[in-house]
């Protein structure tokens, strides 16, 4: 057993699995929808990294590929963080994926959006929040005991 | 690292133990959060579907997608003409596939080596219409120079490229139209040689690309369409917007009944810069020798040479008619396609020289009201040059509206009769579109539209048809030429220029006469009210 008690490790699988539904279900309902793109998304992107952004959304080509792996990218990292499955793998992606969607649209003084926003943010929105409590999940693993990972890496052992 | 030491730890432990039921238990405590996870998503999109149904029963009911034009070979070349090389006449040698080298350069220049050039890729994929110019004529020495230069690049080149044949430049019109090694011609000239152009165009056989208005009075107007009518030629009026999918669009779902009865339509025009104002910059080079001062009268009246007059003629009475011709004619249009509209009863009409104080005669602030007593609904168009304050265009029944431009939103309204119980029971949401179109999606979407509505405002959405980006002007030309082709009646054809050219016409003369004018339809001519 690790050191956690069974409050906190109970409440750890939970983070993981509710941040996993949150992933799963984002990328399905863009995966569901054949008119979901994220050159909006992209070309509305403001702060120090919107020429990037605003490259990536002026290629068609360019945008396929962001979308694909944007919807196979949260759909992979949602089983996987449900499960329990290739945690780390999934956690580091997540955190990846948060970091270009906090970069393309950081909350600062004097950055306007089209995009409405459901709340107010002053440079820390939910995006950040999610990105560091998946670096807490990253941190204090728990998939090797409650989730798939346990069988995988028992096995690797062997 | 001590996390990763005590599970290793717990691993070979496991091992060493074997694993118990307990441990394979725990393993899996979380797949089963995948089983609910399935049923919510189930039940969601159950309720999606029948929430859509519910929304979009009526709006999709004989919902065709547009026609799309006939297939029409293009083996036989067409040898174009075109009159007038100024802006707008280079927009469409562009957009028939004759662009100045100029504009690829600054095109590349623009972007750099390194970054894709979208609007040159866009405009090496548009298509070849086999189309060929072999004449031009302008009064002014350096847009001819620039429409020829245009002309004579058939292979799509920055400066530098391998060009083609430069056309023929005539001193008039008259000329041009007098070769035989033209069938058709491009008239994009001001606009008060439209009629004269077109009518000694059709006598003489040549098919007719006219930049809108049709006319610049309303005498002209009905010699121009017997001088059409009477010759084989097919006439295409310049109201590219024509080709606009979610005008087509509006048009099915008005038929379909969505917004009940429709009782007034409101068009505006907000522009805020000088160049909106007509105010076009005067070339530096310009002056005395290289304008044809006369020729560009023409059938205006005298005036002393003026450079303000030549090139901003769209602000005199003498050659244009302002507003109503420039840009009323485009959203009459817009709106005659959708609703068949069809000549209004009667105009009136007010507003001044509110802003710009340049010694023009045309008003900058418009206002015109068209009634059209048997259908039951008013028209009403909005202008100003001093205000870029968006209104759009609306058009609004008793159970809903439409608000139209290259998107198109559908909503219900909060007093509708016929949605009174879906808006009770919550499935119709009056603040939502209950459907949202844009063009290049391949389906209409009612859920995500409440941000669509946002990037639409902001112009972001891009345009697509078929994955390319389209100019509109190029598929009305296209169209034009197919009908040359292929026989037909292009979308802008000469009855509906009529339409067009005697209600923008009315609503000037309601202006500049401050009175109310009426259609007579039986006399077929507009009279003074009462």
């Amino acid at each position: 057993m690790n050191n956690f008690t069974k409050a906190q490790f109970w409440v750890l699988v939970i983070l993981r699995v509710i941040i996993g539904w949150h992933f799963l279900y984002e990328g399905l309902v863009k995966f569901a929808n054949p008119n979901w793109s994220s050159v909006s998304y992209l070309a509305d992107s403001e702060g120090l990294f919107r020429s990037l952004f605003h490259f990536m959304a002026s290629s068609p080509d360019i945008v396929n590929i962001v979308d694909v792996l944007n919807i196979w990218g949260l759909i992979a990292i949602g089983i996987g963080l449900i499960t329990g499955t290739f945690s780390r793998v999934a956690l580091s992606g997540g955190i990846l994926l948060l970091g270009f969607y906090y970069l393309s649209h950081p909350p600062f003084v004097g950055l306007k959006y089209s995009m409405p926003m459901e709340g107010s943010y002053l440079i820390i929105n939910k995006v950040l929040i999610e990105m560091v409590a998946m670096m807490v999940l990253f941190l204090f693993p728990t998939s090797q005991e409650a989730g798939i990972d346990h069988f995988i890496f028992s096995r690797k052992i062997n | 690292m001590k996390n990763l030491d005590s599970d290793h730890k717990i691993t070979t432990d496991a091992e060493k133990r074997g694993l118990s039921r307990r441990d394979v238990l725990k393993g899996l405590v979380t797949v089963p959060v995948l089983g609910a996870f399935a049923y919510g998503w189930y039940k969601k999109n159950k309720y999606d579907r029948w929430l859509r149904k519910a929304t979009q029963d009526e709006i999709n009911k004989n919902m065709i997608d547009p026609v799309v034009g006939k297939k029409v070979s293009k083996d036989k070349q067409i040898r174009l003409g075109i009159i007038g090389t100024g802006g707008r006449g280079r927009a469409l040698l562009q957009a028939a596939g004759f662009i100045e080298p100029e504009t690829i350069d600054n095109w590349i220049r623009k972007t750099g080596k390194f970054r894709p050039n979208i609007p040159f890729r866009d405009y090496l994929e548009q298509e070849d219409l086999n189309v060929v110019v072999n004449g031009m004529c302008d009064v002014f020495d350096i847009h001819a120079e620039k429409g020829m230069n245009a002309c004579a690049n058939i292979n799509r080149e920055a400066s530098g490229g391998k060009m083609g044949n430069r056309p023929k430049r005539y001193n008039t019109y008259q000329e041009l139209l007098a070769s035989d090694d033209i069938d058709a011609v491009i008239i994009a000239t001001p606009d008060h040689w439209h009629a004269t152009m077109t009518i000694a165009a059709a006598r003489a056989g040549k098919h007719v690309y006219c930049e809108k208005p049709m006319t610049n009075s309303i005498p002209e107007v009905y010699e121009v369409v017997k001088a059409v009518k009477k010759s084989n030629i097919v006439y295409q009026l310049g109201h590219q917007n024509r080709q606009i999918e979610s005008f087509q669009k509006a048009k099915q779902i008005i038929k379909n009944g969505v917004l009940g009865k429709v009782n007034l339509i409101e068009v505006t025009t907000n522009r805020n810069d000088p160049n909106g104002a007509w105010i076009y910059p005067i070339h530096k080079d310009a002056g005395r020798h290289n304008i044809d001062w006369e020729q560009f009268l023409g059938p205006a009246p005298h005036h002393e040479f003026s450079l303000e007059r030549f090139f901003r003629w769209r602000c005199w009475w003498d050659y244009a008619t302002g507003l109503s011709g420039d840009l009323f004619t485009h959203e009459y249009d817009s709106m005659n396609q959708i609703l068949d509209l069809g000549i209004p009863h009667s105009a009136v009409a007010s507003g001044g020289n509110y802003f710009y104080k340049d010694g023009r005669t045309t008003p900058d602030v418009l206002q015109m009201v068209f009634e059209y007593p048997n259908k039951e609904l008013s028209l009403v168009y909005s202008a100003s040059l001093a205000s870029n304050w968006d209104r759009g265009r609306v058009i609004m029944g008793h159970d809903g509206f439409i608000e139209v431009g290259s998107n198109l939103q559908v909503y219900a309204d909060t007093g509708s009769t016929k949605y009174k119980e879906k808006i009770e029971n919550n499935i119709i949401d009056p603040s939502q579109p209950i459907y949202s179109f844009t063009p290049g999606l391949q389906q209409v979407d009612a859920i995500s539209s409440a941000t669509a509505r946002y990037f639409a405002s902001r112009g972001l959405l891009f345009t697509y048809k078929d994955g390319k980006r389209v100019n509109t002007a190029h598929l009305h030309i296209k169209e034009w030429l197919d009908c040359i082709r292929g026989g037909g009646k292009p979308s802008c054809n000469i009855d509906l220029g009529f339409e067009e050219a005697i209600t923008a016409h009315m609503g000037t003369l309601a202006y500049r006469e401050n009175r109310k004018v009426i259609w007579d339809a039986e006399k077929n001519e507009v009279v003074p009210a009462g």
